[in-house]
């Protein structure tokens, strides 16, 4: 059973896989809409959550807290499921499948064979939508690839009941009912105060634009208190939770600034578009930090810059986005 | 980022399977979508990943090869897994799987026990026990 079903490559798997889901029902929103809209924007340091003795950086909001956002503001009614055994979740797949419906789902990265071997780390919170059956095969719209691919029944269960942080529990999304009429502009307005508001107002240290200055300040102390190894993990750690989780930090920067800049088409709104731009310079210099972190992970000798100017580097960041969105708070709040 | 500026770096680990989505701007400001082959920090950073994780599996093998530690070690590593996490899987406490990473206590296990250490890292029981074949590994 395979449905009428148009892919679309996307630069984040969730974003991705709600603009793909909506258009399949008729409703087209481009990926950096439904990332701004849904307040995906957020910057995090969990010096206390360790993985694999790392602390976790977050450049992004929760998993799921996107589309549920999304759905809030735009006003779709979404059906959620989970299961208690992968025989329920892959025949309540099936069922949905034969009814012609796309189903979005969560599966861990490292039981899907179509992508390549290096992303496949024990990452448990990857949106795919499974669009269709052929021959015992599952067809998949991973928002990541170029084009859609196929996926073994085992390989799909295994992906959908993966153990551990967080655990998908074959947790399967699909829309029942699309909104009659939606407020575009205010659900607009309503995702950039939110935003705004969680990166420069919440008053704790580790969140926002706070946060990323936290990190700066411990980051130039990595390599006295850490010893070299460590230092050169973590920071390593910051580089892949920025560039590669779902194309990371400044890339979704630049996926929010796509969304400032098509805020402002649509709203008429110049100050949007300016602010676009210096979040496109801002996201640049992240950019620039991460190559120079990355060459301090590489340990060249030529060019290496040290932990305390990676530090420098990144609070000048952190103040450019303090400014950024502090403007940005004012801007929705006169709406 | 401005739309020429997006990184093509021919030496990445993709495998020619995946050319990821970035937005750029063009020479307005305004955002378009260009593809990307890779980009050598995030290489870096993903290779850094994989040598900790390399350097971990080879040295369960080395323990292994010398008795001092089951295959089931070896396995868990080669999984990027730790003993919590397969414990979860095959429906144990942690300890319990820490156990079965001492060559004495994998020996007692029952051919079931094996089946459910097997199944979780798919591979058959026979290759989960053989020893001599992690001294060539592929």
């Amino acid at each position: 059973m395979t449905v009428n079903f148009t892919h679309k490559q996307s630069a984040h798997c969730e974003s991705g896989v709600v603009s793909n889901l909506l258009r399949f029902h008729g409703l087209e929103f481009d990926e950096p809409m439904v990332f701004g809209i849904g307040s995906g924007l957020f910057f995090v340091y969990l010096p206390f959550v360790r993985v694999n003795g790392i602390p976790g950086t977050a450049y992004r909001t929760w998993p799921g807290q996107i589309f549920k956002r999304f759905s809030e503001r735009i006003g779709i009614k979404i059906e959620r499921h989970k299961f208690s055994t992968p025989e329920k979740a892959m025949t309540a797949l099936d069922k949905m499948l034969d009814k012609g419906q796309p189903v979005g789902m969560l599966t861990s990265v490292f039981y899907l064979d179509y992508l390549p071997a290096a992303y496949r780390f024990h990452f448990n919170a990857h949106n795919i939508i499974v669009f269709g059956k052929e021959n015992g095969r599952y067809l998949v719209s991973d928002p990541v690839m170029e084009h859609t691919t196929e996926i073994s029944y085992e390989d799909l269960a295994r992906a959908r009941f993966a153990k551990g942080m967080p655990e998908p529990s074959g947790r399967m999304y699909y829309p029942v009912q699309m909104p009659g009429e939606y407020g575009l502009n205010k659900a607009i307005w309503t995702g950039i105060k939110q935003t705004s508001d969680h990166m420069t107002r919440i008053p704790m240290p580790l969140v926002g634009s706070k946060g990323m200055q936290y990190l700066a300040k411990r980051l130039r102390h990595w390599p006295e208190r850490q010893g070299d190894r460590k230092a050169i993990q973590w920071l390593g750690n910051v580089i892949r939770m920025q560039e590669e989780i779902g194309t990371g930090g400044a890339g979704f920067r630049f996926i929010y600034a796509a969304f400032l800049d098509q805020a402002s088409q649509r709203l008429q709104n110049e100050k949007l578009f300016d602010l676009s731009k210096r979040l496109t310079k801002s996201g640049d210099q992240l950019r620039d930090f991460a190559y120079h972190a990355g060459r301090v992970c590489k340990n060249r000798k030529s060019d290496v810059k040290t932990f305390a100017e990676l530090g420098d580097m990144l609070e000048a960041v952190a103040h450019e986005e303090q400014v950024i969105f502090s403007e940005l708070y004012d801007v929705s709040r006169t709406q | 980022m401005n739309q020429e500026q997006v990184p093509q770096d021919q030496e990445n680990l993709n495998e020619g399977k995946l050319a990821k989505l970035y937005y750029a701007t063009d020479e307005k400001g305004h955002y378009v979508k260009v593809n990307s082959i890779g980009w050598e920090p995030e290489t870096v950073a993903m290779q850094q990943a994989w040598d900790v994780v390399n350097d971990e599996v080879e040295e369960a093998r080395q323990k292994v090869l010398s008795g001092k530690a089951s295959p089931l070690l070896y396995h868990i590593k080669k999984n990027i897994m730790t003993p919590a996490l397969v414990a979860s899987y095959v429906g144990t406490f942690g300890f319990m799987v820490r156990l079965h990473c001492h060559p004495s206590f994998f020996r007692r296990l029952s051919r079931k026990q094996l089946e459910k250490y097997a199944f979780t890292f798919r591979i058959s029981v026979e290759q989960l026990t053989d020893v001599e074949r992690l001294k060539n590994p592929q």
